[in-house]
């Protein structure tokens, strides 16, 4: 069992903070005011930016906060408190259709697991000591070089989705 | 002391030292902008002495005042949300403690050499935001409630044009890693001339003006105070605080901006390096060693610096309305640096 690549700490901080996770996303879903099921989400998006940091994924972690933790969320916590964000429990959080979600999410779970078995399998990651070049570089090599075309077609389509959010919300 | 500087130390005393060079790094930049400049300057500025009786000059004022914070009674409005409203001046403050760990004070005086550093240090300054939200929503307050909101929403516009700024930066040093932004500095020459670096504040003037504009409202100093604004709405989101929390959120605000002007210096101002021309380094394993005590002091001048200039601004001028606050970062800051970015990049690819 002890084997020389095997990262004992990584694992284990791996284990803590999927633990963390998958309590605060439980949590999400269970608790009574929106303001902390709000909050417990930051928590679950903050592990996932941990857990990207643990694959020495340093970029995409850093995104993960920049976009889930300061930005998505900002705007959620904003958009609920200046609407209803009552102190306290609230009794009518839960639509009736909840049940629904179960197998939905239950369905993704499946999905998403046999996409990643499916394409990665065995793969494994290479050392980062062994890495020559910067992730980054690496990284923004292929955006900008192979999947340059979807790397344009999703700006466009965010630039739609930004003009039409402005025209949706403009009253004259 | 040669010796002692390049001594290999184990991986959990360096650990250590650089939490506990952490701390310093928060505190004692703190500490001395509210001295320097909160208690003496502005007095001086408003013809008054300031602080004069504890200690030399008043200089032990800052004791006192912590003294004084420490032992008030620590208040929990009834209604309100009490764990939040608890743990988020502690959010705050961490965010600091999170930005001060990019920012490197010499060769080897760096606590982590993040290789995404620049864009690490825009990540983690949002997460204030965060503490700021739920501290006016838990205060169950509905001053508190406006001030969070209004903080949210300045930060958030205000986050672009940083975001924007630095790019310029980046472009020009064409790396993300702050260490090597401020090697790419000082190893730099205009126009074939090496004896002052290349520091970016006269390429990137634009860039810099913007970036300091932008930290002026992340820090939500006078003339961006709208969300404090303590003649309608008392003091925001701090309303409801009291001893040690609002302590907590008091140290955050001059903490944060310390690290900032120290991140400025390291974007702008060539950071904790000497023109390398100087002792005939090139690259930053040729520095020599004592760097790593001068470099700190270097960063700190010009860290006072620049926070001087934050400091003169906050003391100067009258508060934004909120609408011509949010016109100014859209209207001007953001289509501003979007051209300073073309233009950099125009010129990088020509020269």
């Amino acid at each position: 069992m002890v084997a020389a690549d095997l990262l004992v700490a990584q694992n284990i901080g791996f284990g803590i903070i999927a633990l963390l996770m998958i309590v605060a996303a439980l949590r999400v879903v269970t608790v009574k005011n929106v303001v902390h099921a709000a909050l417990w989400l930051v928590i679950v998006l903050s592990g996932a930016a941990a857990q990207y940091l643990l694959l020495s994924a340093e970029f995409v972690a850093i995104t993960q906060v920049l976009v889930y933790v300061g930005a998505v969320m900002v705007l959620f916590l904003f958009g609920t408190m200046l609407t209803r964000a009552k102190i306290g429990a609230e009794a009518d959080l839960n639509n009736k259709n909840w049940g629904i979600a179960v197998p939905v999410s239950l369905l993704m779970f499946g999905v998403i697991t046999w996409v990643l078995i499916d394409g990665f399998g065995d793969e494994r990651l290479p050392n980062p000591d062994e890495q020559t070049q910067v992730p980054i570089q690496v990284l923004s090599d292929d955006i900008f070089g192979p999947y340059l075309l979807p790397f344009w077609a999703l700006s466009f389509v965010l630039l739609v989705a930004v003009i039409g959010a402005i025209v949706l919300a403009r009253k004259d | 002391m040669n010796a002692l500087l390049a001594a290999d130390l184990p991986y959990w005393a360096q650990s250590l030292l650089r939490v506990l060079g952490g701390i310093v790094a928060v505190l004692l930049p703190a500490g001395t902008i509210v001295y320097v400049f909160l208690f003496k300057m502005m007095s001086f500025m408003q013809s008054r002495l300031g602080p004069m009786e504890a200690g030399p000059y008043g200089s032990l004022q800052l004791v006192a005042e912590v003294g004084k914070w420490l032992q008030k009674e620590d208040i929990t409005p009834e209604r309100a949300d009490r764990f939040i409203f608890k743990i988020a001046p502690l959010v705050v403050l961490a965010s600091t403690f999170l930005l001060v760990a990019v920012v490197p004070f010499g060769p080897d005086a760096w606590f982590t050499n993040f290789e995404a550093g620049v864009f690490y240090m825009l990540a983690v300054s949002s997460v204030s935001v965060l503490g700021i939200l739920i501290a006016g929503w838990a205060s169950a307050n509905k001053y508190s409630l406006l001030g969070g909101l209004r903080a949210a929403g300045q930060l958030i516009a205000y986050e672009l044009p940083m975001v924007l700024a630095v790019i310029g930066v980046i472009i020009q040093a064409g790396t993300m890693n702050l260490q090597q932004i401020v090697v790419a500095q000082n190893a730099g020459s205009i126009f074939g001339w090496d004896g002052l670096g290349n520091p970016y504040i006269l390429t990137q003037f634009v860039g810099f003006i913007i970036f300091m504009i932008a930290v002026q409202a992340e820090l939500t100093q006078t003339p961006f105070d709208m969300p404090i604004a303590e003649s309608e709405l008392v003091s925001g989101y701090m309303t409801e605080y009291s001893g040690f929390r609002f302590l907590t959120f008091f140290i955050a605000e001059f903490a944060t901006a310390g690290v900032f002007a120290l991140i400025a210096s390291v974007l702008f101002l060539g950071g904790w390096g000497i023109p390398f021309a100087w002792f005939d380094w090139s690259t930053i394993d040729s520095v020599d060693d004592w760097m790593n005590v001068v470099g700190p002091l270097i960063m700190v001048t010009k860290m006072m610096l620049l926070a001087f200039i934050i400091m003169w601004v906050r003391f100067s001028y009258p508060r934004f309305r909120e609408d011509q606050l949010q016109r100014f970062a859209w209207k001007a800051l953001v289509p501003i640096s979007l051209v300073n970015i073309m233009v950099t990049a125009i010129l990088k690819v020509a020269f």
